[in-house]
């Protein structure tokens, strides 16, 4: 019989036994979820960022945006009564990392696209209190005037693909081309929308037709969350949320 | 009676070491409070987000890195380079190896902090280091984990000490955290930029396992390893219960990894997942009143030693706190209590409820033990740490209280409903209800950095007058705390 004296006697035995017992709870509740196919659920509509919805989602992640928003919207009334249908594990799933984040002082970001206007974006991004008086969220003037960094996309795309995102070698080829044109109404956008879809927003983001900037960027990202995938056609019993009937009923504004 | 006293051949300490340690942990404690305090103030007047480099976003990973990593690292290094050599009765294995893990440290610290500022970030909150910080900060880890095992294994005591259990169950296990959670690749070798090489649920998954036990080992097993000496020796009596180590330790380890789920309730992830994490958090608050049962019975028969000895009064009152907001974490992993807090600063006043508590008050209790030990000196003043303990300690009462009253105000509000069934409150408004807790909490970690300024002048004068004959301020009642 193993005493404990035995393990206060050796400090490898007391590494070795330390290590199995800290590794059960991490692989019982981390591999599942690598193979269990209820993990993330079967949509339609989902597909990768864009290069430019790309280099948005890179500025958010530098500008540390989670510290204070989620991107998670729980099957809660009140919750998806104010930002819509809970989110769904699918629609994060080209997120590395993902953005759920954990504290709201700013409102959950989760389906944030389409609500508001991209003129409305740049003129909050720029001073937030010009549209809500009241908000403590900091200026990003400094985007509008910097451009955005798209000359390394493709290399960006090339990493995610390594890691499961499905760029095809197509996408990666015109990374910087799709991007230039998604942030101008008048561009050739044809090979863009068959790229990725007809969905994909062509406008000048930042009002600012002289070039691309990280408004650009920033608020092609922000329009796009949360409306890619089809929740009319979502049904939530294949799914593995097992929500109470009264929370069920998702109320979409 | 101190210690010296009693033992007639003193071991070769490597003191020097811990001495740079200690020092280094007061000079990040000291940035990392005012850190918090100034990110605590953009949140009342946003004017304070100066630029591109100075906004909430950037420097919030400032303070929680300062004070975690920084402030909290330093004291880990010092104490367990301190106890290990106390407890195994020889010197600590490899002087070069020590120091390169003090500037290793140190450089991890600036590489991160100026790459927080400059927009070099993973994006996973307390895991912001990119791939190439996080590189080197494993080589300084994986030396500090051999120095630690060689010391054990030179050690002249048949038995490791407890506190030295919980020193290594923390140092190996950060070690398989932090490894795992940042396995990235890069966009190329020469970019600061990578990406992870888990995305959706599972990056979320893996993040908060990390997350989570960033505070159950780093947070937590290696400041018990802290207590399990300062707390005995300060108070002169041993360990409380020898079995109760035993199993507060090993069910502490084998059940703090399954509470990361609880930081997703209702979220994508699983339901499967969130019960189990649910489950193993509200067992986990039987373990951690374990560690403070152990500590606080090892005042039993010298309970009047806690009237008159700031510096137990410290470690005492940090278990307390420990107590406390190890019973409250199980309650809001509670998933329909979590429904309320999640998202609100119930989370932030609770986790300060540990972190200046149990973590900030446990370190200055080991810090104000040590200095006057290593530098072979009696403590400039006694009476400032009386004023520290109190002073940080309503600092401390005011940030938590003003974070539970917002906090669950918010949640209150967010879900509240008209009588014509429309919900009630904007957004922009719930904020604006916001603002005068804001300034409390604000206010009470003004208190809390005073108290370190007294600390750091404190230590200043102590460090300056050693070895000089000083007159001690108050020498009776420094003499009693030796």
């Amino acid at each position: 019989m193993l005493k404990h004296e035995h393990i206060e006697k050796n400090s490898i035995l007391m590494l070795v036994l330390v290590i199995v017992v800290i590794s059960i709870g991490g692989i019982v509740e981390i591999a599942p979820l690598f193979r269990i196919e209820t993990t993330i659920e079967k949509v339609k509509g989902m597909r990768p960022y864009t290069p430019l919805e790309l280099a948005g989602y890179d500025i958010y992640i530098r500008e540390g945006c989670y510290n204070c928003h989620s991107q998670q919207i729980r099957p809660l009334r009140d919750e998806m009564e104010r930002y819509g249908h809970y989110s769904l594990a699918a629609e994060s799933m080209y997120d590395f990392p993902f953005q759920w984040g954990s504290k709201r002082t700013g409102p959950d970001l989760a389906r944030v696209g389409g609500r508001y206007s991209d003129e409305w974006h740049r003129t909050h991004l720029y001073n937030p209190r010009d549209v809500v008086p009241e908000s403590i969220m900091p200026s990003y003037s400094f985007m509008a005037k910097k451009a955005a960094d798209l000359e390394s996309i493709a290399d960006h795309m090339r990493v995610q693909r390594k890691i499961g995102v499905p760029y095809t070698d197509e996408m990666i080829e015109n990374a910087y081309k799709d991007a230039i044109n998604q942030a101008n109404p008048d561009s050739e956008s044809e090979d863009l929308l068959a790229r990725y879809g007809e969905k994909v927003n062509v406008r000048d983001f930042d009002g600012n037709s002289e070039f691309v900037s990280e408004f650009d960027a920033l608020i092609a990202y922000l329009q796009v969350l949360g409306t890619l995938v089809d929740l009319k056609d979502y049904d939530a019993s294949i799914s593995s949320k097992t929500a109470a009937p009264s929370e069920v009923k998702a109320e979409e504004k | 009676m101190t210690k010296s006293n009693i033992r007639t051949k003193t071991p070769n300490y490597n003191d020097e070491i811990v001495k740079l340690f200690t020092i280094a942990s007061v000079f990040w404690g000291l940035v990392g409070f005012c850190m918090g305090v100034f990110i605590a103030s953009q949140m009342i007047f946003p004017w304070l987000n100066i630029g591109e480099y100075f906004t909430f976003g950037r420097l919030r990973p400032v303070h929680t890195s300062a004070v975690v990593f920084a402030f909290g690292g330093n004291v880990l290094f010092a104490t367990s380079y301190f106890v290990v050599q106390r407890t195994c009765k020889t010197r600590l294995w490899g002087d070069g190896f020590a120091k390169f893990t003090f500037y290793g440290y140190q450089i991890f610290i600036l590489l991160a902090a100026s790459g927080y500022v400059l927009g070099i970030t993973q994006g996973k909150e307390y895991a912001e280091p990119e791939w190439y910080t996080d590189l080197w900060l494993t080589i300084v880890w994986v030396v500090y984990l051999v120095i630690f095992l060689m010391t054990l294994r030179n050690r002249e005591e048949k038995h490791i000490y407890v506190a030295n259990w919980f020193y290594l169950g923390f140092i190996v296990t950060v070690a398989v955290l932090h490894i795992f959670n940042n396995l990235a690749i890069p966009i190329s070798l020469s970019s600061t930029k990578s990406y992870p090489l888990w995305g959706g649920v599972q990056s979320a998954m893996i993040q908060w396992w990390y997350g989570h036990n960033a505070v159950g080992f780093f947070l937590t097993a290696g400041f018990l390893g802290i207590m399990y000496y300062f707390v005995p020796k300060q108070a002169g009596r041993p360990v409380y219960s020898y079995r109760l180590s035993i199993i507060h330790f090993w069910s502490l380890i084998f059940i703090y990894i399954w509470a990361g789920p609880h930081h997703l309730h209702y979220t994508s992830l699983p339901d499967w997942a969130q019960t189990l994490g649910m489950t193993f958090s509200i067992m986990l608050w039987m373990p951690s009143w374990g560690g403070m049962i152990n500590g606080m019975m090892t005042l039993s028969g010298a309970w009047d030693k806690l009237r008159g000895d700031p510096i137990l009064q410290f470690l005492i009152m940090s278990l307390a706190f420990y107590g406390m907001s190890t019973f409250e974490g199980p309650l809001m992993a509670i998933k329909e209590v979590n429904a309320l807090s999640h998202y609100t600063d119930w989370t932030i006043g609770h986790v300060h409820s540990g972190a200046l508590g149990w973590v900030g008050f446990v370190s200055f209790g080991a810090l104000y033990y040590m200095v006057p030990v290593l530098w072979k000196t009696k403590i400039y003043s006694v009476k400032l740490i009386r004023m520290h303990l109190w002073i940080a300690f309503s600092g401390i009462v005011l940030y938590i209280a003003a974070m539970w009253i917002s906090g669950i105000m918010q949640g209150l509000m967010w879900r509240s409903y008209t009588d014509h069934g429309f919900l009630e409150y904007s957004f922009v408004e719930t904020v604006i209800e916001m603002r005068p807790f804001y300034i409390v909490r604000m206010l009470g970690g003004l208190l809390y950095v005073i108290g370190a300024v007294l600390m750091a002048y404190n230590f200043y004068m102590t460090i300056k007058g050693a070895g000089k004959d000083i007159k001690v301020e108050n020498a009776k009642e420094a003499t009693a705390n030796a």
